[in-house]
């Protein structure tokens, strides 16, 4: 299971990502998962092949400091989550404005949960051969 | 008076469709700024929508060079969440076929280098070495590229001794034919005059920026995710290959030893495969997170895997090593000459399948 070593606010991102950079922890990769309600943005970093997670909830539609001046490969994965979550970075060294991977005529936050749209489980027609031969 | 210059997605040296809009100055990069997204599938969220054992077939699809490794690193982050302990043989056919993988990869890249500088003889001969990896990956899979060989639980296949021995044959024409072409590599003339200081990368940089396996390991950082001994790398002999120039040639230097490195895992493996089953039942859905880690042939990939209790899952994201490995190139490319972007994008080895997942 995923340890979560720190949560942190929208205030103290920056700083705490910058004080683990300066401690000499490498940067891996951010997370974002659509809660429905906010966002979970999760900061990986590794320092001895160990992972130190952070952990910042973020109230919807989201508006959340760049860490990319701190940490400039941040700037990949923030212009990434800009495009497919919306949510909006503030401060980007390089701010795609959210068509780094999108074209201008893509929908907008594709990876987003759909308000009052549930992914429901359908029986493949396998299974269902399966049920009635037992 | 500086000017644009679009350097690819189509471009005769570039396998992927990436543009790199360099801003130069006469003949040299002054910057350059990375546009993708010409490719992107939106599998993470796709993966959300199907059940979380046909995601092992969704994942396998998100790369065609590095396939079998996508899927048995997803289904090691289920089996973290599950609880699920694979069989020992199930490991060590995992560490057999991820090495095949990287084998497969290393070669691709180092012929694709060698036709980027103009060596075409080269990169015809590495590419005819390639067909003898891809071979002993369909004997025992039945697959080229995509082996559908890793299950959440094990492996769905195995390798009997008569594709043990095909597969130890194989091993030893790559051996024998890639040290005259890994001579050619490291020794010829112009091969070192368009790659030696070409595209560098200190220790410092290559760090502060998340750079990533031969990417990483060339600029004299220690750093290979297989150290951790996932699988069943805890139990074989080896130690990460690392080189300090910090240029093209090291990173290409790199390559050449872990081909060698892997042939060496393979035979390890293969020769100390358990009788144990393949597999290992279980039930339920997963319901949890885990964020899990592997060195790819291009670095280091993690899968953030997030369950609900029920057969889909609620997020599956994937950081590709060629993704990590973007900010750094951006700094090897400031101040090289145009003539040399195409050798120090192709040093680094992106795959852009990977990172428009």
């Amino acid at each position: 299971m995923m340890k979560i070593n720190e949560e942190v606010s929208l205030e103290t991102v920056v700083g705490k990502a910058a004080s683990l950079l300066f401690s000499e922890y490498r940067f891996v990769t951010m997370t974002t998962v659509d809660c429905d309600e906010y966002f979970d943005i999760y900061y990986h970093f590794d320092k001895n092949y160990e992972l130190y997670t952070l952990r910042l909830k973020v109230e919807k539609p989201g508006v959340v400091p760049s860490i990319s001046k701190a940490c400039f490969a941040a700037l990949i994965i923030e212009n990434e989550i800009q495009d497919l979550f919306g949510i909006t970075f503030t401060g980007l060294v390089v701010d795609y404005e959210k068509h780094f991977l999108l074209a201008p005529d893509a929908p907008e936050k594709p990876f987003c949960h759909v308000p009052g749209v549930k992914i429901t489980t359908v029986d493949s027609p396998a299974a269902k051969k399966d049920e009635v031969a037992k | 008076m500086s000017m644009i210059v679009p350097f690819g997605p189509q471009h005769p040296v570039l396998p992927e469709p990436l543009q790199l809009r360099l801003e130069i100055v006469d003949e040299t990069v002054v910057s350059a700024l990375p546009v993708i997204g010409y490719v992107h599938r939106g599998l993470e969220r796709l993966a959300e929508q199907k059940d979380f054992q046909q995601d092992t077939y969704l994942i396998e699809h998100i790369c065609g060079i590095c396939s079998f490794m996508h899927s048995t690193t997803y289904c090691t982050g289920i089996e973290e969440i599950m609880n699920i302990e694979i069989p020992e043989r199930a490991k060590y056919l995992r560490v057999a076929w991820s090495e095949m993988h990287r084998i497969h990869s290393h070669l691709l890249a180092l012929g694709l280098l060698a036709d980027a500088f103009g060596f075409e003889s080269l990169f015809y001969q590495i590419w005819r070495t390639r067909e003898h990896i891809m071979d002993a990956m369909e004997y025992t899979t039945g697959g080229r590229v995509m082996l559908s060989a890793a299950c959440v639980g094990g492996v769905r296949k195995d390798i009997n001794e008569e594709q043990k021995q095909f597969v130890l044959e194989k091993l030893a024409l790559i051996e024998a034919e890639f040290k005259e072409e890994a001579h050619v590599l490291l020794d010829d003339y112009t091969v070192k005059a368009r790659t030696v200081g070409v595209g560098v990368l200190d220790a410092k940089t290559a760090y502060e920026r998340g750079a990533v396996g031969p990417t990483a390991r060339a600029s004299g950082l220690k750093m290979d995710h297989r150290m951790t001994g996932y699988f069943a790398y805890d139990k074989l002999d080896f130690e990460p290959v690392v080189e300090n120039d910090c240029d093209a040639y090291a990173r290409t230097k790199v390559r050449i030893r872990e081909v060698f490195q892997s042939i060496d895992l393979i035979r390890q493996a293969l020769s100390a495969l358990p009788d144990t089953p393949l597999k290992t039942a279980f039930k339920g859905n997963p319901n949890g997170e885990a964020a899990v880690r592997a060195e790819q042939p291009r670095g280091e990939v993690i899968y953030y895997l997030k369950g609900n209790g029920t057969d889909k899952l609620a997020r599956c994201r994937v950081r590709t090593p060629t993704f990590a490995n973007v900010a750094p190139m951006l700094h090897m490319l400031n101040g090289c000459s145009l003539a040399n972007v195409g050798v120090i994008v192709l040093s680094v080895d992106p795959c852009i399948s990977c990172t428009e997942r």
